[in-house]
């Protein structure tokens, strides 16, 4: 069993719906969550975002002005904000597979269909949490890898070309922002 | 409250790279933050978050009724202004409200109505050809379900309602884009998402 100390952990939800919003406040606090800021659209979540530096956002699809998913693209932007890695949990009404599809070539970490329940929710951060999975940078393509497991069962085309890894430190995104400036 | 601090240089990447790709590791910050419960640590947050949104509920009976009001004043507004994509976006947003939320306030019924006529705004090639009875049954329904939702069997006969709506929206969804596979793969595919 493990516990997370929600009250170190930043949260910033994102949902044009007031009662939506207030019901993920009621369960953030109830985990024992202090800090929790709300936007109600995604360019205010986008604000916030670069304001307040969260731990994790929680975004719902369906947005005026500019939705969830564009919001994790412009998130999930190498070098445009402090920290492109944020877990970002989808939150949506949507469950079709083309949507999570897409939702995940956005670079969004967990996704989670309404109804909200308790359970679900405090899964999906602690996934986030414990077991945060690496990133993976390609042409077309930044965000957490999208491949949960690791096995031999997979059969189709291989998108990925290996070759020898070169493994380097790549200065904080933030440093290089300040030497840039 | 401001920013918090930047990072260190302990707190950079790991860049793994390969021939047409980056694997990125990022240092695990949030991994301070979680810790194996304590022998005896009884605590169980989730529960507790059960019996604050339990006492959250007794607002969910007005907060549907503020969702309706928000579908019927879209609807109205698409009637007497037409699909643009202004109004369109506004009905579907409504509709996909309640979608997400009517299980949430107690109303399965009319998230399963609400699910139909989000699919049918999503679908549809041309939303102005779509039958007019279809969208506005669709509205009626989920409006007749919330209000009537105090009356005996009303439970049984709201689902009844909204499953047969569903069969109806489907059928159409699926001879209009008979000649678009993509949208009639969509239409036909189960969800895939788990529910929270």
């Amino acid at each position: 069993m493990f516990r997370i100390d929600f009250n170190k952990l930043r949260f910033l939800v994102s949902d044009d719906n007031a009662h939506m919003r207030r019901i993920l406040r009621t369960l953030l606090h109830s985990f024992g969550a202090r800090e929790v800021y709300e936007a109600d659209d995604g360019a205010n979540a986008l604000e916030m975002f670069s304001h307040y530096v969260p731990d994790i956002v929680i975004t719902d699809w369906a947005m005026p002005i500019f939705d969830g998913l564009e919001l994790a693209q412009m998130i999930r932007q190498p070098g445009a904000n402090a920290n492109p890695y944020v877990p970002i949990i989808m939150l949506t009404g949507h469950s079709e597979k083309r949507r999570v599809m897409m939702a995940r070539d956005a670079g969004v970490t967990e996704f989670l269909a309404k109804p909200i329940s308790a359970k679900g929710l405090y899964q999906r951060i602690l996934n986030v949490v414990a077991n945060p999975r690496p990133f993976i940078k390609t042409k077309t393509y930044f965000g957490p890898d999208r491949r949960r497991s690791v096995g031999n069962a997979y059969v189709g085309p291989e998108r990925r070309v290996g070759g020898k890894a070169e493994v380097i430190q790549q200065p904080a995104l933030l440093e290089k922002a300040r030497v840039a400036g | 409250m401001t920013a918090k601090k930047s990072s260190s240089k302990a707190e950079q990447p790991q860049v793994a790279t390969f021939a047409d790709h980056q694997v990125i590791t990022p240092p695990n910050r949030l991994g301070a933050y979680v810790r194996r419960a304590a022998q005896g640590d009884r605590d169980d947050p989730v529960a507790r978050a059960e019996h604050a949104l339990q006492k959250l509920s007794v607002q969910f009976d007005d907060w549907m009724n503020v969702e309706c009001d928000r579908l019927a004043a879209a609807h109205e507004t698409v009637l007497r202004a037409g699909f643009t994509p202004e109004h369109s976006g506004a009905l579907y947003r409504a509709a996909h409200d309640i979608k997400g939320a009517g299980g949430t306030y107690g109303y399965p019924a009319a998230a399963i109505a609400a699910e139909s006529l989000c699919r049918i705004i999503d679908h549809a090639p041309v939303l102005q050809d779509v039958p007019t009875d279809l969208i506005a049954n669709h509205i009626q329904a989920i409006l007749a379900i919330v209000r009537e939702h105090d009356r005996i069997n009303a439970v049984n006969v709201a689902e009844t309602l909204s499953r047969r709506l569903r069969g109806i929206a489907d059928e159409y969804l699926a001879h209009i884009n008979r000649d678009r596979p993509e949208h009639l793969e969509a239409i036909l595919a189960p969800s895939l998402a788990p529910a929270g």
